[in-house]
């Protein structure tokens, strides 16, 4: 992830307070929202409308896969915030989203395990 | 809205993020082993938090409400074109330990960094973990300037559980971080199985 592309910088600093980009809401719905969970922008025919700034750029930075993490400190925004702009994104079906387990209480299963041990023993 | 979507990729282009958690006290080199492994420069994150009661250090400028803001050190490293694995590194401060419950959920497990000059500041992070049943290793991150002790010897003082491996290791070295990552997948998948009867 390239952060020249996108047009925060670390000059600007934080333009706004970040709950005025979230108009005040805290993310309480979108709660499931682990900080590992994939974000990935669908393509639409046309630029979707009636977005932030922020959202824009949520959705510039989640082309390919990208966690919520990434999106907060690649866009230097608090997690609480990215968690709401990613679930309004979500709600106008403009993303799609994978968490660690379906239920977030949950570990992960063996045949996720013994992916990841296959992986980091072929690093 | 949804209908205006033209995309054929669908939910098989996204990898499912599996997490590890680095825990131990502060200055115990966890954000220096997120970055031996790490296949991206440690990335920090910022949580903006509510506070409530005194021992405020940070403030920040969000209207009239007292909050302060926990920074989080993570990396990646990608498994495969299926998983993705992120680290993260707890935040250091004991005020911060409610945040753990955040980064342990439905994770496969914590690391627990020891320094052995500073044993006392990781009692805590090895309790954490124990009463909450989450899979976890104790990694002894061997300093240059640091007293050597022996496994036994760390398990004794710390008071781990023998069924909790106990490693030396050096949290500069991308093996000795990779092996640590190795033996903790194992002992989770060793405690996700069925008790044998």
């Amino acid at each position: 992830m390239n952060r020249d592309e996108g047009w925060y910088d670390e000059s600007a600093g934080p333009l706004v307070r970040p709950y005025t980009i979230t108009n005040g809401r805290t993310p309480t719905a979108t709660a499931q929202l682990d900080l590992s969970t994939q974000v990935m922008a669908l393509r639409a025919e046309r630029e979707p409308t009636g977005l932030s700034p922020e959202h824009l750029a949520v959705v510039r930075l989640s082309r390919a896969p990208v966690s919520i993490a990434e999106i907060a400190a690649h866009l230097h925004l608090p997690l609480g915030v990215v968690r709401v702009l990613c679930g309004d994104l979500i709600d106008r079906g403009l993303v799609i989203t994978r968490s660690p387990t379906n239920r977030s209480a949950q570990r992960p299963d063996l045949d996720t395990l013994q992916a990841v041990l296959d992986g980091l023993i072929n690093l | 809205m949804a209908s205006s979507i033209s995309d054929d990729r669908g939910m098989d282009s996204v990898p499912t993020p599996v997490k590890i958690v680095i825990a131990g006290g502060f200055g115990t080199g966890k954000t220096t082993m997120v970055g031996s492994v790490s296949e991206i420069p440690p990335l920090t994150t910022e949580e903006v938090l509510t506070e409530v009661g005194a021992g405020i250090d940070d403030l920040t400028g969000v209207e009239r409400k007292r909050t302060t803001t926990v920074a989080l050190d993570f990396g990646r490293i990608t498994i495969s074109r299926r998983h993705v694995l992120y680290l993260f590194g707890t935040p250091g401060q004991e005020r911060f330990w409610f945040m753990w419950n955040d980064l342990a959920r439905g994770a496969i497990g914590t690391i627990v960094l020891v320094d052995t000059r500073r044993l006392e500041t990781s009692f805590a992070a090895i309790d954490f973990f124990e009463r909450r049943a989450i899979p976890f290793i104790v990694t002894v991150n061997c300093f240059d300037n640091a007293p050597r002790y022996t496994v036994e010897e760390i398990r004794a003082a710390l008071a781990i559980p023998d069924r909790v491996p106990v490693m030396l290791g050096d949290a500069r070295d991308r093996e000795s971080s990779k092996l640590a990552l190795v033996r903790l997948v194992k002992h989770a998948m060793a405690t996700a199985l069925p008790a044998s009867v």
